[in-house]
Formats: structure tokens, sequence, C-alpha cells
């Protein structure tokens, strides 16, 4: 029944229409240096001080291979758990552009590195399986700048030769939300692994996407389109639900969807047509006589095996049988490294209930609002753990608890601290309370008559009183008690 | 002290080492008879200038522990120099000055040489008479309008003209030892792997090695021990232990198994190719070898399969070509145009004969037709000589199946052109070592050499073969300086 209802489906006159996705993305492997050079891979440097002789392709110069690269692609592969292949082979795949220097680029064409494999994704109506097709190592080519001047176009090798992994998956995907949860799961799976950094304005993730569609209940693909290099998630699922719908309306109409190339106009929200089939580049893929077929050996692939931290999958089930958090909130601590940390650093020496609250409610939306990552928090986890500790042990209640957060917020101040200075300490001392009440009552005698003769929901109009004139410092479970007992 | 130009490698290196000559002495004789050999068309580029000025800066503060001190040598253009113009022979490189050296020609001038000059070659190495270089053609010092061989003809008309008292060359099909073969001179062909491809500029990266060439096979091995070297910046490098080829050379071949392909007695082969290679026989069994017939059954397919693996390789090397970053470029409407104009007018027709054919046999719907197969092929090629080298430890055949040709003779006749390697080309298709060797002249007094092929990392033995059937075969090269005035 529930599944019936997240489906995506497309309708039109009385059809109904499923999606189907591939999506091919393009993960930078994090790295100091290139796929085949010793250049660097900063982001954001200087055009063109990040290229060497082998990235210019100059006459003469040959590509070595990056032990490092390579590792992270077999730890990606790992975490995909997927097969690695102790031998692949490097391709050229040749077409001319100005700016990929060698008028070719290596990348991995029949013998991958990394073969099939699969991630699981954590849906609203349960978990799903995503197949990986495939992972190979390749590098990026440079960057075209057409608007710097009116005639000319400008290059900039800095990204030349950087390594990436393309991951393949295979068409599993049936919803732009499904591709919203894979592509998320991806990037936290190689952040936790330190393989790429995800970063999708900075280019570091992107995607092919490719989509078909077909009429609900049958078995047989669509014919599909690609869409190209897509760089968010948002333009991703806007992509899709444009181009599905476009291709709906072709069979609707009688006539049949095109194989082709498409690109994602962003401005216009609407995919356009790059080449067809038949204009397709041929790439002319040969094995690169310059590289050796790369073959590791098991020890090594055992080695990276033992480097391999815990994984999401593997820390949200942790999380629910050790601190018997809801599915729902594993998901939400382990969805990147940086978030489980902060929060295996908080529960090391605070309540798991409170810690988990806390941060789900109030640090995620005080983050959100300033627009910071976890990792910038101003609120250290260590204080965090403080904070919810004197609300435990009753130093302070929920409520004022609330104003030193805001207050811890504004620069990482020990809340124990704040605590004191603005003597916002609890008041639990059952005399004082007393004092305060018997004022109260005394001061709204009529109200206490009208309690004492059945008016009950007058109980609240004195507990609010109280708290009022301690300036909210007074344990609200001493002052119901001492209350009950006065009227 | 008797004319400098006409001393092996090995007195040059003997009299600077005992301070009979100096580098500047030397360096000068070859300057001034590469001047007046200026004809010859052998020179690309010329450096004399400072090759005298660090020719005298050697002699100021000589290292004489060198193996090569002081002596000065012209390499073939397609090996990058820095701060010299490297063209490969070609128009699109016409102005392309490296900022960085190959491995090979460093580990030259680590050992002392003096750079005097880039030789010419055919255009990317591509040719077997030196006729498609954008420089022009060379001249074969054996005769006036006679071809020297490619690709490096440059290489092996200026050591016969002794302008160099050695260089190197680079051998993807036969190109050293063709035109060895052509001028009466030594080329060796070293085992794939053994020789760094880093700064060289790529023709077929699975079949390009660089080689010495000399006048002797002495010089060879020389040459041979200080270019030879394991580097990490050319992946396809293999690290083996390297002999002191030179001080290890012996002609004691007594016992030696050679074997004879009877493959290579091709149709109508001529009868002095045939004959020579009888006189080879005979030398070979003086020095004590064993001769033993032998079959390699595939050799017809060599020639077809390199001509498919070679182009393929060359087309997608030659790509990066294209105008945009470095070398000659032609203005254009657009990208693409500039890119067809700039690769239409920066190539030469041979080139782009062979960019068209690798582009073809890597196509898709023809990649398993050809590239495929001649990959398939080229295995099985190599298959004959491991069952062979079962039997014998060496091979000798014909290099060549004629002696050098006039220039423009074969211009118009690629097919006649590209069967000029169909001795030499299985051995770079299997990886095999190779060298060739002059032993005898044709009726017309033009020189003809012998091969001898290796097993892998088996240069010694080869070298080995060859400085003892030098000794019995006694050459002697018939220059007359007919080009000096």
């Amino acid at each position: 029944m529930s599944k019936e209802r997240s489906e995506y489906l497309i309708n039109r006159n009385d059809n109904q229409y499923e999606v189907v996705i591939g999506l091919e993305v393009h993960a930078q492997v994090l790295s100091q240096s290139k796929l085949f050079s010793t250049s660097a891979t900063k982001f954001g440097a200087e055009p063109n001080t990040q290229v060497s002789l082998v990235d210019a392709a100059f006459p003469g110069m040959l590509p070595v291979i990056n032990e490092f690269c390579v590792k992270q692609a077999i730890k990606t592969g790992i975490g995909l758990k997927a097969k690695i292949n102790k031998r692949s082979v490097f391709d050229r795949k040749n077409y001319f552009y100005a700016d990929l220097p060698q008028g070719y680029q290596i990348s991995q064409f029949k013998d991958p590195i990394v073969g099939e494999g699969k991630v699981v994704l954590d849906m609203p109506d349960g978990q799903k399986e995503v197949g990986i097709e495939r992972l190979h190592l390749e590098q990026d080519a440079g960057k075209s700048i057409h608007d710097l001047d009116p005639k000319n176009t400008f290059v900039d090798l800095n990204r030349s030769g950087v390594a990436l992994m393309e991951i393949v998956s295979k068409p599993d995907l049936r919803s732009p939300e499904e591709v919203n949860a894979y592509i998320k799961k991806l990037r936290s799976i190689m952040r936790y692994l330190g393989t790429c950094d995800g970063n999708m304005q900075e280019g570091s993730l992107r995607a092919d996407v490719n989509v078909s569609v077909r009429k609900k209940g049958t078995k047989d693909f669509g014919t599909r389109c690609e869409i190209k290099n897509v760089n968010s998630i948002k333009f991703m699922q806007m992509a899709i639900e444009y181009e599905a719908n476009r291709q709906v309306d072709l069979i609707e109409d009688g006539q049949t969807v095109d194989q082709e190339t498409r690109l994602f106009d962003i401005k216009k929200n609407e995919t356009r047509s790059m080449r067809s089939k038949e204009d397709a580049h041929d790439y002319r893929y040969f094995p690169d006589p310059d590289l050796l077929p790369l073959e590791v050996s098991e020890e090594f692939i055992n080695l990276l095996q033992s480097e391999i931290p815990e994984l999401p999958d593997e820390k949200k089930k942790r999380f629910i049988d050790k601190f018997k958090l809801t599915p729902y909130e594993a998901n939400i601590m382990v969805s990147d490294i940086e978030t489980s940390n902060y929060f295996e650093d908080v529960v090391k020496k605070s309540d798991v209930k409170l810690a988990t609250n806390w941060i789900i409610g109030e640090l995620f939306a005080a983050l959100n609002e300033k627009n910071l990552e976890i990792t910038d928090s101003p609120i250290s986890a260590g204080n965090l753990s403080k904070l919810i500790n004197l609300i435990k042990d009753g130093t302070i209640s929920g409520k004022i608890a609330k104003t030193v957060f805001e207050q811890m917020m504004e620069g990482d101040k020990d809340p124990k601290k704040i605590v004191e200075e603005k003597g916002l300490k609890q008041e639990s001392d059952p005399k004082a309370l007393e004092a305060l009440i018997d004022k109260v009552i005394d001061d709204n005698r009529d109200k206490a008559t009208e309690y004492k003769s059945g008016k009950v929901k007058l109980f609240g109009f004195f507990v609010g009183q109280v708290m009022k004139v301690s300036g909210g410092k007074a344990n609200p479970q001493l002052v119901n008690e001492i209350l009950k007992l006065k009227l | 002290m008797s004319d400098i130009t006409k001393q092996t490698l090995s007195e040059l290196v003997a009299n600077i080492k005992e301070k009979k000559l100096s580098s500047s002495e030397v360096t000068k004789a070859f300057v001034d008879r590469s001047e007046k050999s200026k004809e010859l068309n052998t020179y690309i580029t010329e450096d004399f200038s400072n090759a005298l000025d660090k020719a005298k800066k050697f002699d100021d503060k000589p290292n004489l522990d060198l193996k090569l001190p002081g002596i000065p040598m012209a390499v073939k253009d397609l090996f990058c120099t820095a701060n010299v113009r490297t063209t490969a022979g070609s128009k699109i490189l016409n102005n392309f000055i490296p900022t960085y050296e190959s491995t090979v020609t460093q580990n030259i001038w680590n050992e002392g040489a003096i750079l005097i000059g880039k030789l010419n070659c055919d255009e990317f190495a591509m040719g077997s008479s030196n006729e498609t270089s954008f420089f022009g053609n060379v001249q074969n010092p054996i005769n006036k309008n006679l071809v020297p061989g490619g690709s490096s003809g440059g290489s092996s008309s200026a050591v016969a003209a002794q302008l160099t008292p050695i260089t190197i060359g680079t051998d993807t099909g036969g190109s050293i030892r063709q035109p060895a073969s052509f001028t009466g001179t030594v080329g060796l062909k070293p085992t794939y792997g053994s020789c760094s491809r880093y700064g060289i500029v790529a023709f077929a990266s699975s079949l390009d090695q660089a080689g010495p060439m000399a006048q002797n096979v002495k010089d060879c091995a020389l040459l041979y021990e200080v270019i030879s070297s394991y580097d990490q910046k050319d992946s396809t490098s293999i690290d083996f232990k390297r002999n002191h080829y030179s001080k290890e050379l012996t002609n004691d071949i007594k016992g030696i198994k050679i074997g004879i392909p009877k493959e290579y007695r091709v149709d109508g082969m001529p009868k002095e190719i045939d004959d020579l290679w009888q006189k080879g026989i005979e030398y070979a069994k003086d020095c004590g070898a064993e001769i033993i017939d032998i079959s390699l059954p595939h050799t017809n397919y060599a020639l077809p399969t390199y001509y498919i693996v070679a182009p393929a390789e060359a087309s997608s090397n030659l790509a990066r070509y294209d105008g945009v970053k470095y070398g000659f470029r032609a203005d254009g409407e657009n990208l693409i145009d500039m890119y067809e104009k700039t690769r239409s007018e920066g190539f030469g027709a041979e080139v782009q004969r062979r960019i068209m054919i690798g582009t073809y046999v890597l196509s898709s719907g023809y990649y398993d037709a050809y590239y495929l197969k001649a990959q398939k092929v080229r295995k099985l090629i190599k298959n004959d000589f491991d069952e062979a080298y079962k039997k014998v430890d060496a091979i000798l055949t014909p290099s060549t199946p004629s002696s050098a040709f006039k220039i423009g003779e074969k211009t118009n006749d690629p097919v006649s052109m590209y069967l000029n390697d169909i001795f030499t080309v299985p051995v770079n298709l299997a990886g095999l070592p190779g060298i060739s060797i002059p032993a005898g002249h044709d009726s017309k007094g033009y020189p003809l050499g012998l091969q001898i092929i290796g097993k892998a990392f088996d240069e010694q033995n080869i070298l080995n073969i060859a400085y003892a059937m030098e000794e019995k075969i006694n050459f002697k090269n018939k220059i007359t300086d007919w080009w000096i005035k």
C-alpha cells in the first residue's frame, strides 16, 4: 500500500508512465597530484599555474600512473561493495577539443578497475538497492572559457589530467527523489572514505543523467536520452522531470523518442538536443601504448580493505543498536561523517536522548540559519554535552537552556560560565520557592478564591506567575508540587 | 695527428683521455667538416658555436673519467633537446624549442658529450628514405642522388660522412638498421624498454626505440651502454641488469647457435642479397658459430600487421599537434577550421596518409577486423621468435631486400617503399634487439647489411656476434668525399 503511494508516475490520457534513470557520476579523486603527472590539483588556483609538460601534452611527454589515485579508486570500489579487478587497462578516448591537449583522454573502456557493486538507499517507504555497473579512472579535461573575450576562447589547463572516478549505475533509479538519495548516499560514502570531497559547487561531483520512460508494467526499456554534465542535485531533478515529461508527450503524440545527447538549460528549465546518435563521436578507443595494464595484487587490495573506516550503513546499524536511535534519527546522524563524529563526541559525556534532540532540533536549525556546516559550528561537541548535563542534573530548565544555547552560538563559551555570570541557575530551594509562591497567592487573592471554588484551570495561571516573578529560573517541577499544597 | 674526423669514437675517447687531443680540437674538426658538407643536408639545426663554447669549457675543466669526454655529437631531430629547436622533420614543429631534455640525450651529455646539431629525418620518423622531411632530402655520402635510408637518414649519412663520430637514431620499423645498411654503417635497435622514450617525439609508442648508429661495433656498444637506462618517467621502461657492453665485448662466439629463418627468402629477392646472406652464414661459421635452419611461420604477416599497428598509434600520438599550444598554427574561421588548416598545411603527405590509415583501422566497425586482429597476429609473430629461441641464440638475416635506391625512385609508390622494412619490422613487433652491420657491396658498389636478431635483453650476445663477424668481413666503405668542393 505505502509503496503505491510513493511511486513516481507520469499520467497522460489514462496511461501511466514509469521513469527509468541511470547515472554516470564523475567524482574527482581527492589527491594532491594528478592521475598521470605530479602537478597540483588545488581548486581555484590562478589559471594555468598547475600544469606540467605532461598535462599540456608536449612532444615526447609520457604519462606515469599516480599510485595514490589507484588506491582511492579501489577504496571507493570497496565502499560500493564492488568487485575489484586485479587487472585493468587504460585506453585512449580520441577526440579534438581546445581544452584536451593530448587530443585524447586517458580513460578505461573495456577493463575498468572496479566492477559490479551496489548502493542501498533509505527511502521513506523502506530500503532500495541500486546496482553499480562499474567504476573507472580517467583524466579530466581542461576548461574552455568563452565569455572573457568576444572573439577568442581562453583555455585553463589546471584541471587537465586531474583524476576522476566515473561511477556508472545500473538503470535502477525510478524518480527524482531516488536520484537525490542516490547522489547523497554516494557522496556520503566517498566522504567517509576520504576519496572525493563531493563538493558540487567546485565541480568535484557531477553527473550525466540517462532518462527513458515506459508504460507502467512493461518490461522493455524505452529509448534513452543522456543529459550531459549536470552539477547539482536540484538541476538533476529538474532535468529529469522535464525530460521524462517531454518523452511522454512525444509518445502520447504518436512520435518516437530519438536516442541523443541533450543539455539542461538552467535558465529555461528545459533540455535541448546537443547531438543525435548519428552525430555521436567515434572515440576510437584503444589501449594506451604508453601505459602497461594496471595489475594489483590480492595483498594490495587486502591492505586497502583494512584501511576502510566504518561506512554509513554499518554506522547506522550501530547507532540504532547501541544508542537506541530511531532509523530516522540514525539516518540523519550518519548522513555525513562530520555529523556522526560530532554526535559521537557529544554522547561520550552526556545523555543520548537529549543530545539527539538538541542536535537534530536546535543545533541544525541554528546552523541552517547561519548557513554553516557542522564543522564550522560555533558550539563545540564538548560544550554541547556540558549544556545537556546542566539540563539533565536540573541546574537549568530546558527553557533557560535555550537562552544559554543562543549565547553559545555567538561564540563557543562554556555553558556553566554563562549560567553563573548571568545568574541563570535554576531555583530549586523549596523555602525560597515557598516565599515566592506565598507572595504570588497573596497578590492574587481573588483568583485563589476562584480556584478553590472549582476553577482548576487557573492553576496554570499561578505557575506562569511564579515563573515570571522568578525570571524563569524557578524549578517548574517543584513549583507545581508546592503550589498544589498551598492553594 | 692524422685526420681527426677519420678516427673512430674509441680512438677519439682514448686520445682525449691521454690528452693527445682536446675536446676543442675534436669538436672544431667535426664542425669544420660539417660546414663543408652542407650539400648532404644532414643537419636541420646546427649548434656549432655553442658546441665550440662547450668544448672550450670542457677543456678548461676536463673530466676524463667520463665515457664520452668532450666528444661532439649530432643527434636525430626526434630527440627533444633543451633550448635547441626540435622539429621531428616537420613543418608543424618548425618553431618548437623544448625546455626539456630527452632521457637518452641527457644520458649522453652526462657522460661528457657535446651537442653539435640536430640531424635530418623523415617527418615524425615516417619513411624509409628521408624524403618525407619538411627540410628536404638527405644525400647518401656513398653516391650523389642516392637516399641514405630512413627514417634516421640524417644520422646514417652524418656518421658515414664522418660529420659526427657517432650518433643516435630511433627505430620503429627499421629506421636505424635500414639506413645503417644503406650507408655501410652499424646500427643497433635495442630491446623495447631498454632505452627510455621520455622526450622522444612519439611515432608509434609500442614500437619506438632509440639506439646507437656508429662506424663500428665497438663504438656502437659503448654508446648503447651510455643510453640504456631504467627511467621512471617512461612507464614502459624495463628495470633489468645492464652490462658494461663495451668492456664485455668479445669476438669469441664459438658454439653460439645462429638460426637462419627460411621465410626471409622472400619472392623476388635480388640474387645479390641472397649471396650476401650465404656469405654471412660462411663468416658466422668461420667464427665458430653453429648454423641451424629455423622457421618463423608468420613472417609474411609482419608488414601488414605493422602498417596497422604503427599508423593506429601514430594517428592518436599526433593528435596533440593541433595549433593550440605550440608549433605551427594556420589561421581559421573557427576552431575546427583552424585545426583543419593547421594540420593540412603542417603535416606532409606521408604523415597525413598514415594518420588516415590509423584513424580508419581504429574506427568503430573496423577496429575488430584490423586493429584487434593485428594485435593477435603480433602475438603470433612474437611466439614465432619465442619458439625459435628454444633452439638458437640469435638469428641472421639480410637487413634490407635491396641496396640504397635513387632519390625519387619510390616516392610515388608507398607500398614498394614500405617493402623496404620487410626484414626489420618483425623485430619491432616482437620487441627484440637487432643490429645491422655492413657486410659487402652490390654490383654498383653500394653497401649491403646483415641483421643479427637477439633474444630480449640479450644485446651483449648480438654485439659479440656482430663484433666477431665484423672482423672476418673487414668491410671498407667506399666514400670519395664527392660533395666537398
